[in-house]
């Protein structure tokens, strides 16, 4: 599923980004590897999301987490 | 081997890893800021001393890797391949390894002399992790030296071994990553290609190039300019993406994860599961849905309470000290005596610099807020929470953060939408950037506001003129994206940094920098544009016949009437009539649009000049005398909107690229003021 779907409070695994080569080597950069598992923290209700990988995190846009299938 | 006197490290590490703190912690005061070549990145500089030798540290910007994204990762990935640094220092944040130790495995790539630093090594044993740090810099080949950056832990075992890394007193063994035995055969192929081109050889290790070739990293590949290497490449990509499904870069990218969890599964020890810390706990407070924004405009609130409260008495005794200059300075001529010199230096300059000076306390104060604020990790949030209201505009929650440095001024918030990846994102930011009030602009709202305002509404009505300028900017960056700028908004990615407590000396450092800037400006082109228009308010003089007959007061004004500006500010009249100015106020706009505070200098010359008595009203009271509270607002409202100033309309020219950006943003944004001031004055009317 995409990640927009996600609870928050829920552990999810990456599975693909549908996004330009470029833009997956820069989320990749940010640890956001197909495989990693991240938790979501909050999924903004019509905001941005933040989910933890390790002891990082990140905040991702709608559109942004829309293109992030995770299970 | 050669003992070197001379060493240049550079220091390098992903945002937030605390780099600046162990910069600061190496090089003390000894700093300097700088440029790099060509492009407008800030170069920071120190230098120590360490045993006889002498070590230049250069801070490279902050990046999450050597790709070639950004301008930051450009401009740090180029220092270290085409300078050549006799060491590079990585700092890491220890507590956040894995994610840090990216950066580090692509400099181990490079194969350049590298030093890592663990830093923030007690927060990381707070967590709850434990590092093996003698097995782990053997697995890797590097030395590692745990630090605690702001208490200057672990800083002069770093200096040790930044002079026998660079003196090579131990050969580093770098450990070197492999990316499965298929990437491995085409990137030795590759690099049999480029090893038999010399002008590559020379000065790129082969075999990082290679590997960045494969990664499809545009610089890289424009150095190239054989069709056969060009071809291999492709061929070898498109052969790992049919074995592996995807590009090679991210198959690259996780062996590099691979690799570093392998070490870190060894030589780490986690007592404590990555459990849900204090800054989530904060978050869910601060970046609530509900509660988000107004927590941000209540912290802003504050802000501008404590510039205005606290500095006002800092205030009251620098201007006393430049009453008492000016008194001493006019009494040093007899009583009544008509001197060029003594105008010059009682109304030209310490009116019109003193004038000025004046407000630093609040500059200081306003700085302070904002660097603590930066430290902390809060304006990140504030980028979180703008986000969903940033997206409606169609931008996103990022543009913010080059808006919210607008609060300081507006040229680094310019350069600063170089994060923005979307040209349109950046010319729209780029463009209402200047709707941020700047700590120029403070001044003036400092000067006016106690003027005409009682004392409760001191700091309401100044975070009322702040607010007013981020709703201008939004509703402008609207305008601006469904017109000249439409297009979908780009995907929105960010870091959420911890949150820190700020350092004294850190935050004190960032205080003293701004301060220091604000003087100088202060002693060098406000004081030049100062004389200017002391003398264009003081020429020509006007001839004694026509004074004949005429009061002490309206000799004064026939005399101010007479000079350049009186005849340039009359000529305004009649255009600024409407919006409530009169021609004083207009020679003091004028001014302005050199720098903003000149506005200040000149309402203080403008009101001098000329003076009868020497026993004169502080320039608050000559104000209060001559406008209404009506006016009062419309002039701190032109000039929040107004015309950006020379320097900022020349950083929007370069790093737009063109000077039709610049002139749009100087004249949209002037008619902008002409005609929110035109209704607020007309309307105003009404009522009061």
């Amino acid at each position: 599923m995409s990640l927009i779907f996600a609870k928050p409070g829920s552990k999810v695994r990456l599975l693909t980004v549908r996004a330009g080569r470029e833009l997956k080597a820069r989320l990749a950069a940010l640890g956001l590897m197909p495989g990693v598992q991240m938790e979501v923290l909050s999924s903004g209700q019509c905001g941005p999301f933040v989910v933890a990988i390790n002891r990082s995190r990140v905040v991702l846009g709608r559109g942004m987490a829309q293109k992030i299938e995770v299970e | 081997m050669t003992k070197k006197t001379k060493i240049t490290v550079a220091l390098t590490g992903n945002p937030n890893s605390g780099k600046t703190s162990i910069f600061n912690g190496l090089t003390g005061a000894r700093q300097h800021v700088g440029n790099y070549p060509g492009v407008t990145v800030e170069k920071k500089e120190g230098v120590f001393k360490h045993c006889g030798t002498e070590i230049n540290v250069v801070d490279l910007p902050g990046t999450y890797s050597l790709t070639a994204f950004s301008i930051e990762e450009v401009v740090a990935r180029n220092f270290i391949i085409e300078e050549k640094p006799d060491v590079v220092v990585d700092i890491i944040d220890a507590s956040n390894l894995e994610r840090n130790l990216y950066l580090a495995v692509q400099l181990m790539e490079l194969g350049v002399p590298l030093v890592l630093v663990f830093n923030m090594s007690d927060v990381a044993n707070a967590m709850g992790l434990e590092f093996d740090i003698k097995t782990l810099s053997e697995r890797i080949g590097v030395p590692i030296i745990p630090t605690v950056g702001h208490k200057g832990r672990g800083l002069e075992e770093l200096k040790e071994t930044i002079i026998s890394v660079a003196q090579s007193k131990f050969k580093q063994k770098i450990a070197e990553i492999h990316y499965g035995r298929e990437i491995d055969k085409e990137i030795a192929e590759i690099e049999d290609l480029i090893k038999n081109n010399d002008d590559l050889v020379e000065k790129y290790n082969t075999r990082w190039m290679s590997t960045k070739l494969l990664e499809n990293d545009k610089i890289v590949l424009e150095k190239v300019n054989s069709d056969e290497i060009i071809s291999a490449i492709k061929k070898a990509a498109n052969n790992i993406e049919t074995i592996f499904g995807d590009h090679p870069e991210i198959i690259i990218a996780d062996h590099r994860y691979g690799f570093i969890s392998g070490v870190c599964q060894e030589t780490v020890k986690s007592t404590a599961e990555a459990r849900h810390t204090m800054s989530d706990k904060i978050d869910s407070v601060v970046t609530n849905r509900l509660l988000g924004i107004p927590i941000f405009l209540l912290l802003m609130y504050l802000v501008f309470y404590l510039t205005f409260t606290l500095g006002e008495s800092p205030m009251g005794w620098i201007e006393g000290g430049f009453a008492w200059l000016g008194d001493f300075v006019a009494g040093l001529w007899p009583g009544g005596s008509e001197s060029v010199l003594k105008s010059l230096l009682v109304d030209g300059i310490i009116g019109g610099v003193g004038g000025v000076i004046i407000f630093l306390p609040n500059i200081l104060l306003l700085f302070l807020a904002i660097a603590i604020l930066e430290d902390s990790g809060y304006m990140a949030r504030v980028a979180f929470i703008m986000d969903r209201l940033m997206h409606k505009i169609g931008l996103h929650g990022k543009s913010f953060i080059p808006m919210l440095i607008g609060f300081g001024c507006s040229i680094p918030a310019i350069m600063a939408t170089r994060t923005l990846e979307s040209q349109r994102d950046r010319l729209t930011t780029m463009m209402v950037i200047p709707l941020m009030s700047c700590g120029a602009r403070l001044p003036i709202y400092a000067l006016i506001i106690p003027a005409f305002f009682p004392q409760a509404w001191h700091a309401p009505m100044l975070w009322i003129i702040y607010l007013i300028g981020i709703i201008l900017a939004i509703v402008s960056a609207k305008i601006l994206r469904s017109t000249l700028f439409r297009g979908e908004s780009t995907p929105f990615v960010m870091e959420l940094p911890p949150y820190r407590l700020p350092t004294t000396r850190g935050v004190l450092i960032h205080m003293w920098e701004r301060g220091f800037l604000y003087l100088k400006k202060a002693g060098t082109i406000i004081l030049g544009i100062s004389i200017i228009m002391w003398a264009m308010t003081s020429y020509p003089k006007i001839p004694d016949a026509k004074l004949a007959g005429l009061g002490p007061e309206d000799a004064q004004k026939a005399e101010i009437s007479y000079s350049i500006a009186g005849r340039i500010g009359h000529a305004l009249e009649p255009i600024i009539r409407p919006i409530g100015f009169d021609w004083k106020i207009g020679t003091a706009l004028i001014g302005s649009f050199a720098a903003k505070e000149v506005f200040v200098a000149q309402m203080g010359i403008v009101h001098s000049v000329g003076e009868a008595d020497e026993e004169s009203d502080s320039l608050r009271e000559k104000l209060a005398m001559n406008y209404s509270p009506l006016i009062a607002f419309c002039i701190m409202l032109f000039c929040l909107v107004s015309a950006p100033c020379m320097a900022t309309i020349a950083v929007t020219k370069r790093e737009s690229g063109s000077w039709k950006w610049a002139l749009f943003q100087l004249a949209g944004l002037t008619a902008l003021a002409y005609l929110v001031t035109l209704v607020v004055y007309q309307t105003g009317q009404f009522f009061i």
